[in-house]
């Protein structure tokens, strides 16, 4: 896709202006890094730092029929979702595959929120307009561009972001949410994150992103808030084990398969991919995703295979040297009858033989 | 920004020529472009490579890259300190030496840039 056709966020400009190194990624024009992914993914583990996810897609579902809707459409049980809660949850094909990871938000009894990733949006909304047309009174409706997204994530977050509103942050535990302003800002304060580390994600009219951002930027200084990309974020993920759409899970690859059982709500009465997940659940699965610690010198990334005895029997689907773990790390699926800690494998690293063992998950723990 | 006593490939290394050796790396540029190195895979001493044969690999955090030779030669030296310092490379890609190449066709020099041409071509 040329540069021209990318989308931009409301922060695009402050990105580019601020020196950051842009890529695309899922359509749109985003920050890889600022000072240097090392650098800001210790700021993010030691004090605090600041992403523009505002990529992040946003549907809303709401109306008399929408729990109902919801509880058919996603994996985990939102009978346990309070008003003021969000939720790690899935859309799920009827095989039990991935169509996406996301986050639930119930904004009110009947009004649902889900956060889903940018690049499958469009699928996610189709996918749901299509089961939402014979379902009651519901309106569906894709409110992406309604939202930009700010996170700040670091042990020091809520120090930071706390001057900035008159919202108590310590009384907002982690995976709720609270509205209220925030530097003069309409906003909507979630203690949820992708880092592995305590913090906020900020959702504000996108005219208003620029400001906070700012703000943010302001308050943060002194405690060493570091403005961060694309980049860290993904190394962050990584050590926290945080699957990542596109690469550690999607159509091919069921809930299960990826270690997210616990996001199936196995009590629900019924919701897309049921039939599958159970049957799974009492047959087995053949692979599944695992930990893999590189045990030579080298790295293993996404799509290297993973080889036993001469033969390929699995595949990285994510990976690169942390900066915390200081090791190299993957994720990688290989068989469910070798999955245990301390089995080991070689990665084929461009046609180099690295040896790799199985290692519990996560690799980074706050 | 560009040592004038080198010679640059399009390829983004440096070559630092001594008699009938030379010192290879990779330009600020290329460090730049990589962002933080987490590793570098060095050839072995004694190894022959061709003008424009890969003789290592570098990678960052994001990506890896492959390391091209600039002109025909045998090493014979290798910067091991690399290998447990990649960072190196970043702090300082122009002393950050890979390889010592003993010269086998030193008239390929020639075909490579100057500090001026290499800073036009990355600006």
């Amino acid at each position: 896709m040329p540069d021209s056709q990318l989308l931009k966020t409301p922060l695009c400009d402050r990105h580019v202006s601020m020196g950051a190194k842009m890529v695309p990624f899922g359509g749109w024009q985003m920050p890889l890094e600022y000072s240097g992914i090392t650098e800001e993914h210790l700021a993010v583990r030691h004090t605090a730092g600041l992403f523009d996810v505002s990529h992040m897609g946003e549907i809303e579902i709401a109306g008399s029929d929408s729990f109902d809707l919801v509880q058919r459409l996603l994996t985990n049980d939102a009978r346990r979702l309070e008003v003021g809660q969000a939720q790690y949850s899935a859309l799920a094909t009827a095989e039990g595959t991935v169509v996406d990871d996301l986050l639930l938000y119930r904004l009110g009894d009947d009004h649902f929120k889900l956060v889903v990733n940018a690049a499958n949006v469009g699928a996610d909304f189709s996918w749901i307009q299509e089961l939402a047309t014979d379902a009651g009174d519901v309106f569906v409706v894709n409110t992406s561009s309604r939202y930009a997204l700010i996170a700040v994530q670091g042990p020091l977050a809520l120090e930071i972001v706390q001057p900035l509103t008159e919202v108590e942050l310590a009384s907002v535990r982690y995976y709720r949410f609270a509205t209220g302003e925030v530097a003069g800002v309409r906003a909507t304060l979630s203690r949820t994150g992708y880092t592995g580390e305590d913090g906020f994600e900020i959702f504000v009219p996108p005219s208003a992103a620029v400001r906070l951002w700012d703000a943010l930027l302001t308050a943060g200084k002194s405690a060493g808030l570091k403005p961060c990309g694309l980049g860290a974020r993904d190394t962050l993920r990584l050590e926290a084990a945080m699957r990542l759409y596109g690469q550690d899970i999607d159509r091919t690859t069921t809930l299960l398969e990826a270690g997210l059982g616990w996001i199936v709500g196995w009590e629900k009465q019924s919701f897309i991919g049921q039939q599958a997940l159970v049957q799974q659940r009492e047959v087995g699965v053949a692979r599944k995703l695992v930990g893999l610690e590189m045990v030579e010198r080298g790295i293993a990334r996404h799509g290297y295979p993973v080889v036993s005895g001469g033969d390929q029997v699995g595949v990285v689907t994510s990976g690169t040297r942390t900066p915390s773990v200081k090791k190299s790390i993957s994720l990688a699926y290989v068989p469910s009858d070798r999955s245990a800690l301390g089995t080991e494998y070689s990665v084929d690293a461009r046609g180099r033989l690295l040896r790799a063992k199985v290692v519990s998950l996560p690799f980074y723990k706050r | 920004m560009y040592p004038k006593d080198r010679h640059y490939t399009k390829d983004h290394e440096w070559l630092e020529v001594s008699d009938a050796s030379a010192r290879v790396g990779i330009t600020d540029y290329a460090q730049q472009q990589l962002g933080d190195v987490v590793f570098v895979e060095l050839p072995e001493v004694g190894q022959v490579f061709e003008q424009g044969a890969q003789f290592g690999s570098i990678e960052s955090v994001k990506a890896v890259s492959d390391l091209y030779c600039p002109v025909a030669g045998r090493v014979v030296e290798v910067n091991g300190t690399l290998v447990d310092h990649p960072e190196r490379v970043n702090a300082d890609p122009h002393a950050a030496w890979m390889i010592v190449l003993e010269l086998r066709a030193p008239d390929q020099m020639s075909g490579l840039l100057d500090a001026v041409a290499y800073a036009e071509l990355v600006a």
